[in-house]
């Protein structure tokens, strides 16, 4: 009984540094030698992590770890308080209804309906700025859906083997 | 699902109209802060490396060039202070209240808004060390921005280049008075209103006017790149190329005006007089 009660803890500690992790990844600063350009190939790391744990785990990570998430990250980065959490409460009901379908899919199809969502998720982010007055549309804007789906290979291998090896349920 | 996206959204129109939520957002970010700190690490630690693994020689030079230039701004900062005694007696001989003192605190930046559209750094110093909203932050060579957000040990900075950010500026040469608005990832000025006519032209100096009294009169801001006229326009198309080095500074200043001065803290040695 009491394994059962430390392995829940380990795996809430163990899922929450890999939101921490992704988060550090959102923020870390370029280096001054690359173009300021490159910063729109950022994907929404924390996004793609939040999407593993939903598919893998769909009775412990919800939308309302999904909200909490997204709130930490309005704070990090600025934001409107709630702007993320909208987002990703939304890519988070989208997830955890498809979540049996996504785990039958090889990872590459996965990648295809991963880029769907993380396209979502920016436009519910571009739409709630630009009701705000601000943000302007420009055509970069979907770039990091593009580069988070051709990096969700990495990031889903390398969740799912830590997942198995740490055993984390 | 619908009660969470109904709060975000409530919380969202609170934020953006009223101020009520800073105070939670600051208790917040001082939650995240180690975030923004192991984020920007491996920065730090490459910049360290550099230093353990550059040669005793190249160190050596770098020294002796440094003292040079310390020299070098010494002299200048005596002649300086001699001239802003004189300046500002002058002033109050003609009653004018603008003083040449201003109060600076050295800060840090540890980290960059990773959106490429949001001009904003985050700097080590917060309302611990009396900064306040509104701040305005220069490095060594002009204006950057205005503090934004002020958390206890950290705060969000607007720079100047940001699209929703405007200045007021002036022309050293001509004393013409203009507002000069960011353009986003290209860390460009754009100046707008100005007249087909107006007396400006390539490589003007522009400084802050401290029209808007936000920031203090007389700080370089930028120098003017590029002057179109397209007949048929009602005004011309001047862009400017911001003084400061908004994308590679490390240290920046933050300015203390006299109406809002650092009261306890300024026997701790980092804030000094400095600069007119």
């Amino acid at each position: 009984m009491e394994a059962v009660a430390d392995n829940r803890v380990g795996s809430t500690a163990i899922i929450a540094l890999t939101m921490a992790a992704g988060m550090v990844l959102a923020v870390m600063p370029l280096p001054g030698s690359v173009p300021p350009e490159l910063g729109y190939l950022r994907p929404d790391w924390v996004v793609m992590v939040l999407i593993y744990w939903i598919i893998a785990l769909p009775h412990r990570v919800g939308i309302v770890t999904a909200w909490g998430t997204g709130l930490i990250v309005d704070v990090l980065l600025g934001s409107l308080l709630g702007q993320h959490a909208l987002a990703y409460i939304v890519i988070a009901y989208v997830a955890s209804s498809l979540y049996q379908r996504l785990r039958m899919f090889t990872v590459w199809q996965q990648a295809l309906v991963v880029f769907a969502m993380l396209g979502m998720n920016r436009l519910i982010i571009f739409w709630t700025e630009s009701i705000a007055g601000l943000a302007q549309w420009n055509m970069w804007y979907l770039l990091p859906a593009v580069s988070g789906a051709l990096l969700w290979p990495v990031v889903f291998l390398m969740l799912r083997a830590m997942r198995r090896k740490l055993n984390v349920s | 699902m619908l009660g969470l996206g109904l709060l975000s959204i409530a919380l969202m129109f609170v934020d953006h109209v009223t101020g009520w939520l800073d105070g939670t957002r600051a208790v917040m970010t001082v939650a995240v802060t180690p975030v923004i700190v192991i984020a920007d690490l491996p920065r730090r630690s490459t910049r360290g490396l550099g230093e353990l693994f550059s040669s005793r020689g190249n160190l050596r030079g770098r020294i002796s060039q440094l003292e040079s230039e310390l020299i070098l701004l010494r002299v200048k900062t005596e002649k300086m202070a001699a001239l802003t005694v004189e300046n500002n007696r002058l002033r109050g001989l003609l009653g004018s209240a603008a003083k040449l003192q201003d109060n600076v605190l050295v800060a840090e930046l540890i980290g960059v808004n990773p959106d490429p559209e949001d001009q904003q750094v985050v700097i080590d110093k917060g309302s611990a060390d009396n900064v306040y909203v509104g701040q305005p932050v220069l490095d060594a060579r002009g204006l950057m921005g205005q503090v934004m957000e002020v958390s206890q040990f950290t705060s969000r900075v607007l720079l100047i280049s940001d699209q929703t950010h405007s200045i007021p500026v002036q022309v050293m040469r001509s004393n013409l008075r203009l507002i000069a608005q960011g353009t986003g990832i290209d860390q460009q000025l754009e100046l707008l209103h100005v007249n087909s006519t107006a007396d400006i032209k390539v490589g003007d100096q522009l400084l802050s006017s401290g029209l808007g009294n936000r920031f203090p009169v007389g700080y370089p801001v930028g120098v003017v790149d590029r002057v179109d006229y397209e007949p048929g326009k009602p005004f011309a198309e001047v862009i400017a190329r911001p003084s400061a080095r908004l994308d590679r500074t490390r240290h920046v200043l933050l300015v203390f005006t006299e109406s809002r001065s650092p009261s306890a803290n300024s026997d701790t040695g980092n804030s000094d007089g400095s600069s007119g």
